[in-house]
């Protein structure tokens, strides 16, 4: 049985062949880089052969490696501190009404929308004026604190989507059971949110996993990320080093947003 | 209660002469500005303790907001309310002795059945153990052993609302509220479980507040109704009480069915009808007041043209049957009188005594059996 609404005829082979060439676009480029990335050869568009050996190279290069420890630093303390805030105003935003609120809203949904080098400019400039009246340095914290400033809006989104979807009847159920607000928040509200939070979490973590522009512009004293650092390397040449990295970003994008995504998609009752 | 100790039965005695709920001149509003609401307006009830009181009246009409300001989901805007002789205006919902069975239930969709019945002990700090033991108890009343460990989404509605009746009442509430508790289900087992709800409640000797716009759930179940509009109170009283002898205009035509047969007051006992003809109706209302004359279509008599009997003579109208329809127990007419339209059930007897559309036929009523409302 076919619904009204199941193409038919051409229409059907059309749609099926587009969404081939979609994927064939999609998936080509990572596949060469892939297969590229295990290539025994210096030039990194010459096949020369099966090798491990740009990913023992990944492991041993000290900057690398170094570059990729401070990454993962700093997604770690951005996400636990967006999630926190971004989970805060999401409620604030959700269940309370107060003088600015359309205002706020918009202003905290800012970050998605603006593209990443104006905040990337905004950030430095604000962080130079900042500088000249609190003299610190730039480095982890300026990197850490805007990562948190657009990681926020994300958590925002995510936690708010699932808060609309839940009945605000349940928090005075749970009040009238002799819960105090702060239990019926505990009890109820977070474990029926938990998914939009790890989803939001896990978004956040990606993001700033993956995050060039911005860090590049308010990095400083030499502290380098593991993106921005392979950009760097980049202007001397793409070698097959570089294709092992990018494959291990990826691989490591790609399981995080899997997880956001199963998270968001997690019935209310099974997240306790 | 197995002791029958001189102090005990003293405090039986104070406890029922407080009002479970004392509500005076409490009036709630919404916005401001233009657009405010007002969704109670200054009402005045008293309910008593061990008793199924309903409130009655349209959607919109302010019931939920009331039962919520005695749940203390709301706060009044002026007036006072008490809970057993204690103010409790502004007392959040967890420092109160009610508790509430919500218009869609509300159970906790992450938690089992007998995590949402224990959930009200545990807030109150009993240990895990005894909660469950306390809840198990009440699953069983509620007829749902066996479905502990289900999550609500697992429940018919049916199901659900015992959960959500055992989870109120597991907290040996003082009061219980119950916000339109059957509406969500379906008619044979809405009747089932008004009876169940009925003893139960008798069982307990608790009070409910009772909330519906189902003037039949509220007239068959209750002691005492409260029926409200526009957020007014308009009357309180017993199911005989509000169908035989309403406020106003707008009870007489809520409970029941009733033909409303628009009058003016004359002088002494006596009403004139739309017709000019002249009615004996007692009432309290002075001369010249509009009034109308309510008739319950099973007070109302009907026979051929002219056979109305002698002692009947003043109280009788003729007119055309319009409709006939046969219920079964019943035939329901409606008579065309010169100026109005009246609906006539009489009972059904044998085919000889029914009436076709068109028959010419008197209607006539018992004098006790009208009642004057004003708006
Ligand atoms: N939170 C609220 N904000 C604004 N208006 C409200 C709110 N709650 C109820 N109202 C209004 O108050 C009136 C009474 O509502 P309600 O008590 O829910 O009626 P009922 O339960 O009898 O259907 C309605 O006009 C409704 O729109
Ligand atoms: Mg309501």
């Amino acid at each position: 049985m076919s619904g009204i609404t199941e193409p038919r005829g051409w229409t059907k082979g059309a749609l099926a062949a587009t969404s081939w060439l979609v994927y064939f676009f999609f998936y080509a480029p990572i596949l060469v880089l892939i297969i590229f990335s295990f290539s025994d050869s210096r030039n990194a568009s010459v096949w020369g052969g099966f090798t491990t050996s740009w990913y023992s190279d990944f492991a041993s290069d000290s900057e690398l490696t170094g570059a990729l420890w401070n990454s993962l630093r700093i997604a770690v303390v951005a996400t636990l501190v967006s999630v926190v805030l971004g989970t805060m105003s999401a409620i604030a935003l959700e269940r309370f009404r107060f003088r600015g609120q359309r205002v706020f809203d918009a202003l905290l949904y800012l970050p998605v929308i603006i593209p990443d080098v104006t905040m990337a400019v905004m950030l430095l400039l604000f962080f130079a004026q900042a500088a000249n009246w609190f003299g610190f340095s730039k480095g982890f914290g300026t990197i850490a604190l805007s990562h948190i400033a657009f990681c926020i809006s994300f958590v925002s989104i995510v936690v708010r989507a699932r808060l609309a979807g839940m009945d605000d009847k349940l928090e005075e159920a749970a009040m009238d059971l002799y819960a105090s607000r702060w239990q019926a928040f505990r009890h109820v509200t977070l474990p029926l949110i938990m998914p939009g939070i790890l989803g939001g979490g896990l978004l956040a973590m990606t993001l700033s996993l993956d995050d060039v522009v911005i860090t590049q512009f308010v990095t400083g004293g030499g502290w380098s990320t593991l993106p921005v650092y392979v950009f760097s390397l980049i202007r001397k040449g793409v070698t097959p080093l570089i294709n092992a990295v990018s494959v291990v970003m990826l691989v490591a994008s790609m399981v995080l947003v899997a997880l956001s995504l199963l998270a968001q998609r997690l019935r209310g009752d099974d997240a306790i | 209660m197995t002791e029958a100790g001189v102090a005990h039965v003293d405090v039986e005695e104070v406890a029922t002469t407080v009002d479970a709920v004392a509500i005076r001149g409490v009036t709630k509003r919404f916005g401001s500005g233009d657009g405010e609401v007002v969704a109670v307006d200054d009402i005045d009830l008293s309910i008593a303790d061990g008793e199924f009181f309903a409130m009655l009246g349209p959607s919109g009409c302010g019931k939920t907001t009331t039962l919520r300001m005695i749940a203390g989901l709301e706060f009044p805007t002026s007036g006072s309310l008490k809970i057993f002789g204690d103010e409790v205006g502004t007392l959040p919902p967890n420092k109160r002795p009610v508790n509430t069975v919500f218009q869609n239930y509300a159970l906790f969709p992450h938690m089992t059945v007998l995590d949402n019945v224990s959930f009200g002990l545990r807030m109150q700090g009993v240990d895990k153990a005894t909660a469950s033991g306390r809840a198990s108890e009440l699953i069983d009343l509620v007829q749902l052993s066996g479905m502990e460990k289900r999550k609500p989404s697992q429940l018919s509605g049916g199901q659900q609302q015992r959960v959500a009746l055992a989870r109120a009442l597991v907290n040996r509430p003082k009061v219980l509220l119950l916000d339109e508790p059957l509406g969500a289900l379906d008619l044979k087992l809405r009747q089932e479980m008004q009876l169940e709800l009925k003893s139960l409640q008798r069982d307990l000797g608790v009070s409910f507040v009772f909330v519906t716009h189902d003037q039949e759930e509220a007239l068959t179940m209750s002691d005492r109704i409260a029926v409200m509009h526009d957020g007014r109170l308009l009357q309180v009283g017993s199911a005989e009480e509000l169908y035989e002898r309403p406020a106003n205009r707008f009870v007489a035509d809520f409970i029941g069915q009733t033909n409303l047969i628009e009058a003016t007051v004359a002088d002494g006992d006596m009403i004139v009808l739309g017709n000019g003809s002249k009615v004996l109706a007692p009432s309290d209302y002075a001369a010249g007041t509009p009034v109308a004359m309510s008739l319950r279509p099973e007070a109302i008599s009907i026979g051929t043209r002219g056979s109305v009997p002698a002692e009947h003579q003043a109280d009788s109208l003729d007119g055309v049957v319009s409709t006939a329809v046969y219920l079964g127990h019943a035939l329901d007419y409606h008579v065309s009188v010169d100026w109005i339209d009246l609906e006539v059930r009489a009972p059904a007897v044998g085919s000889r005594g029914r009436f076709q559309p068109g028959d010419e036929v008197s209607v006539w009523w018992d004098r006790s059996s009208n009642w004057v409302v004003a708006d």
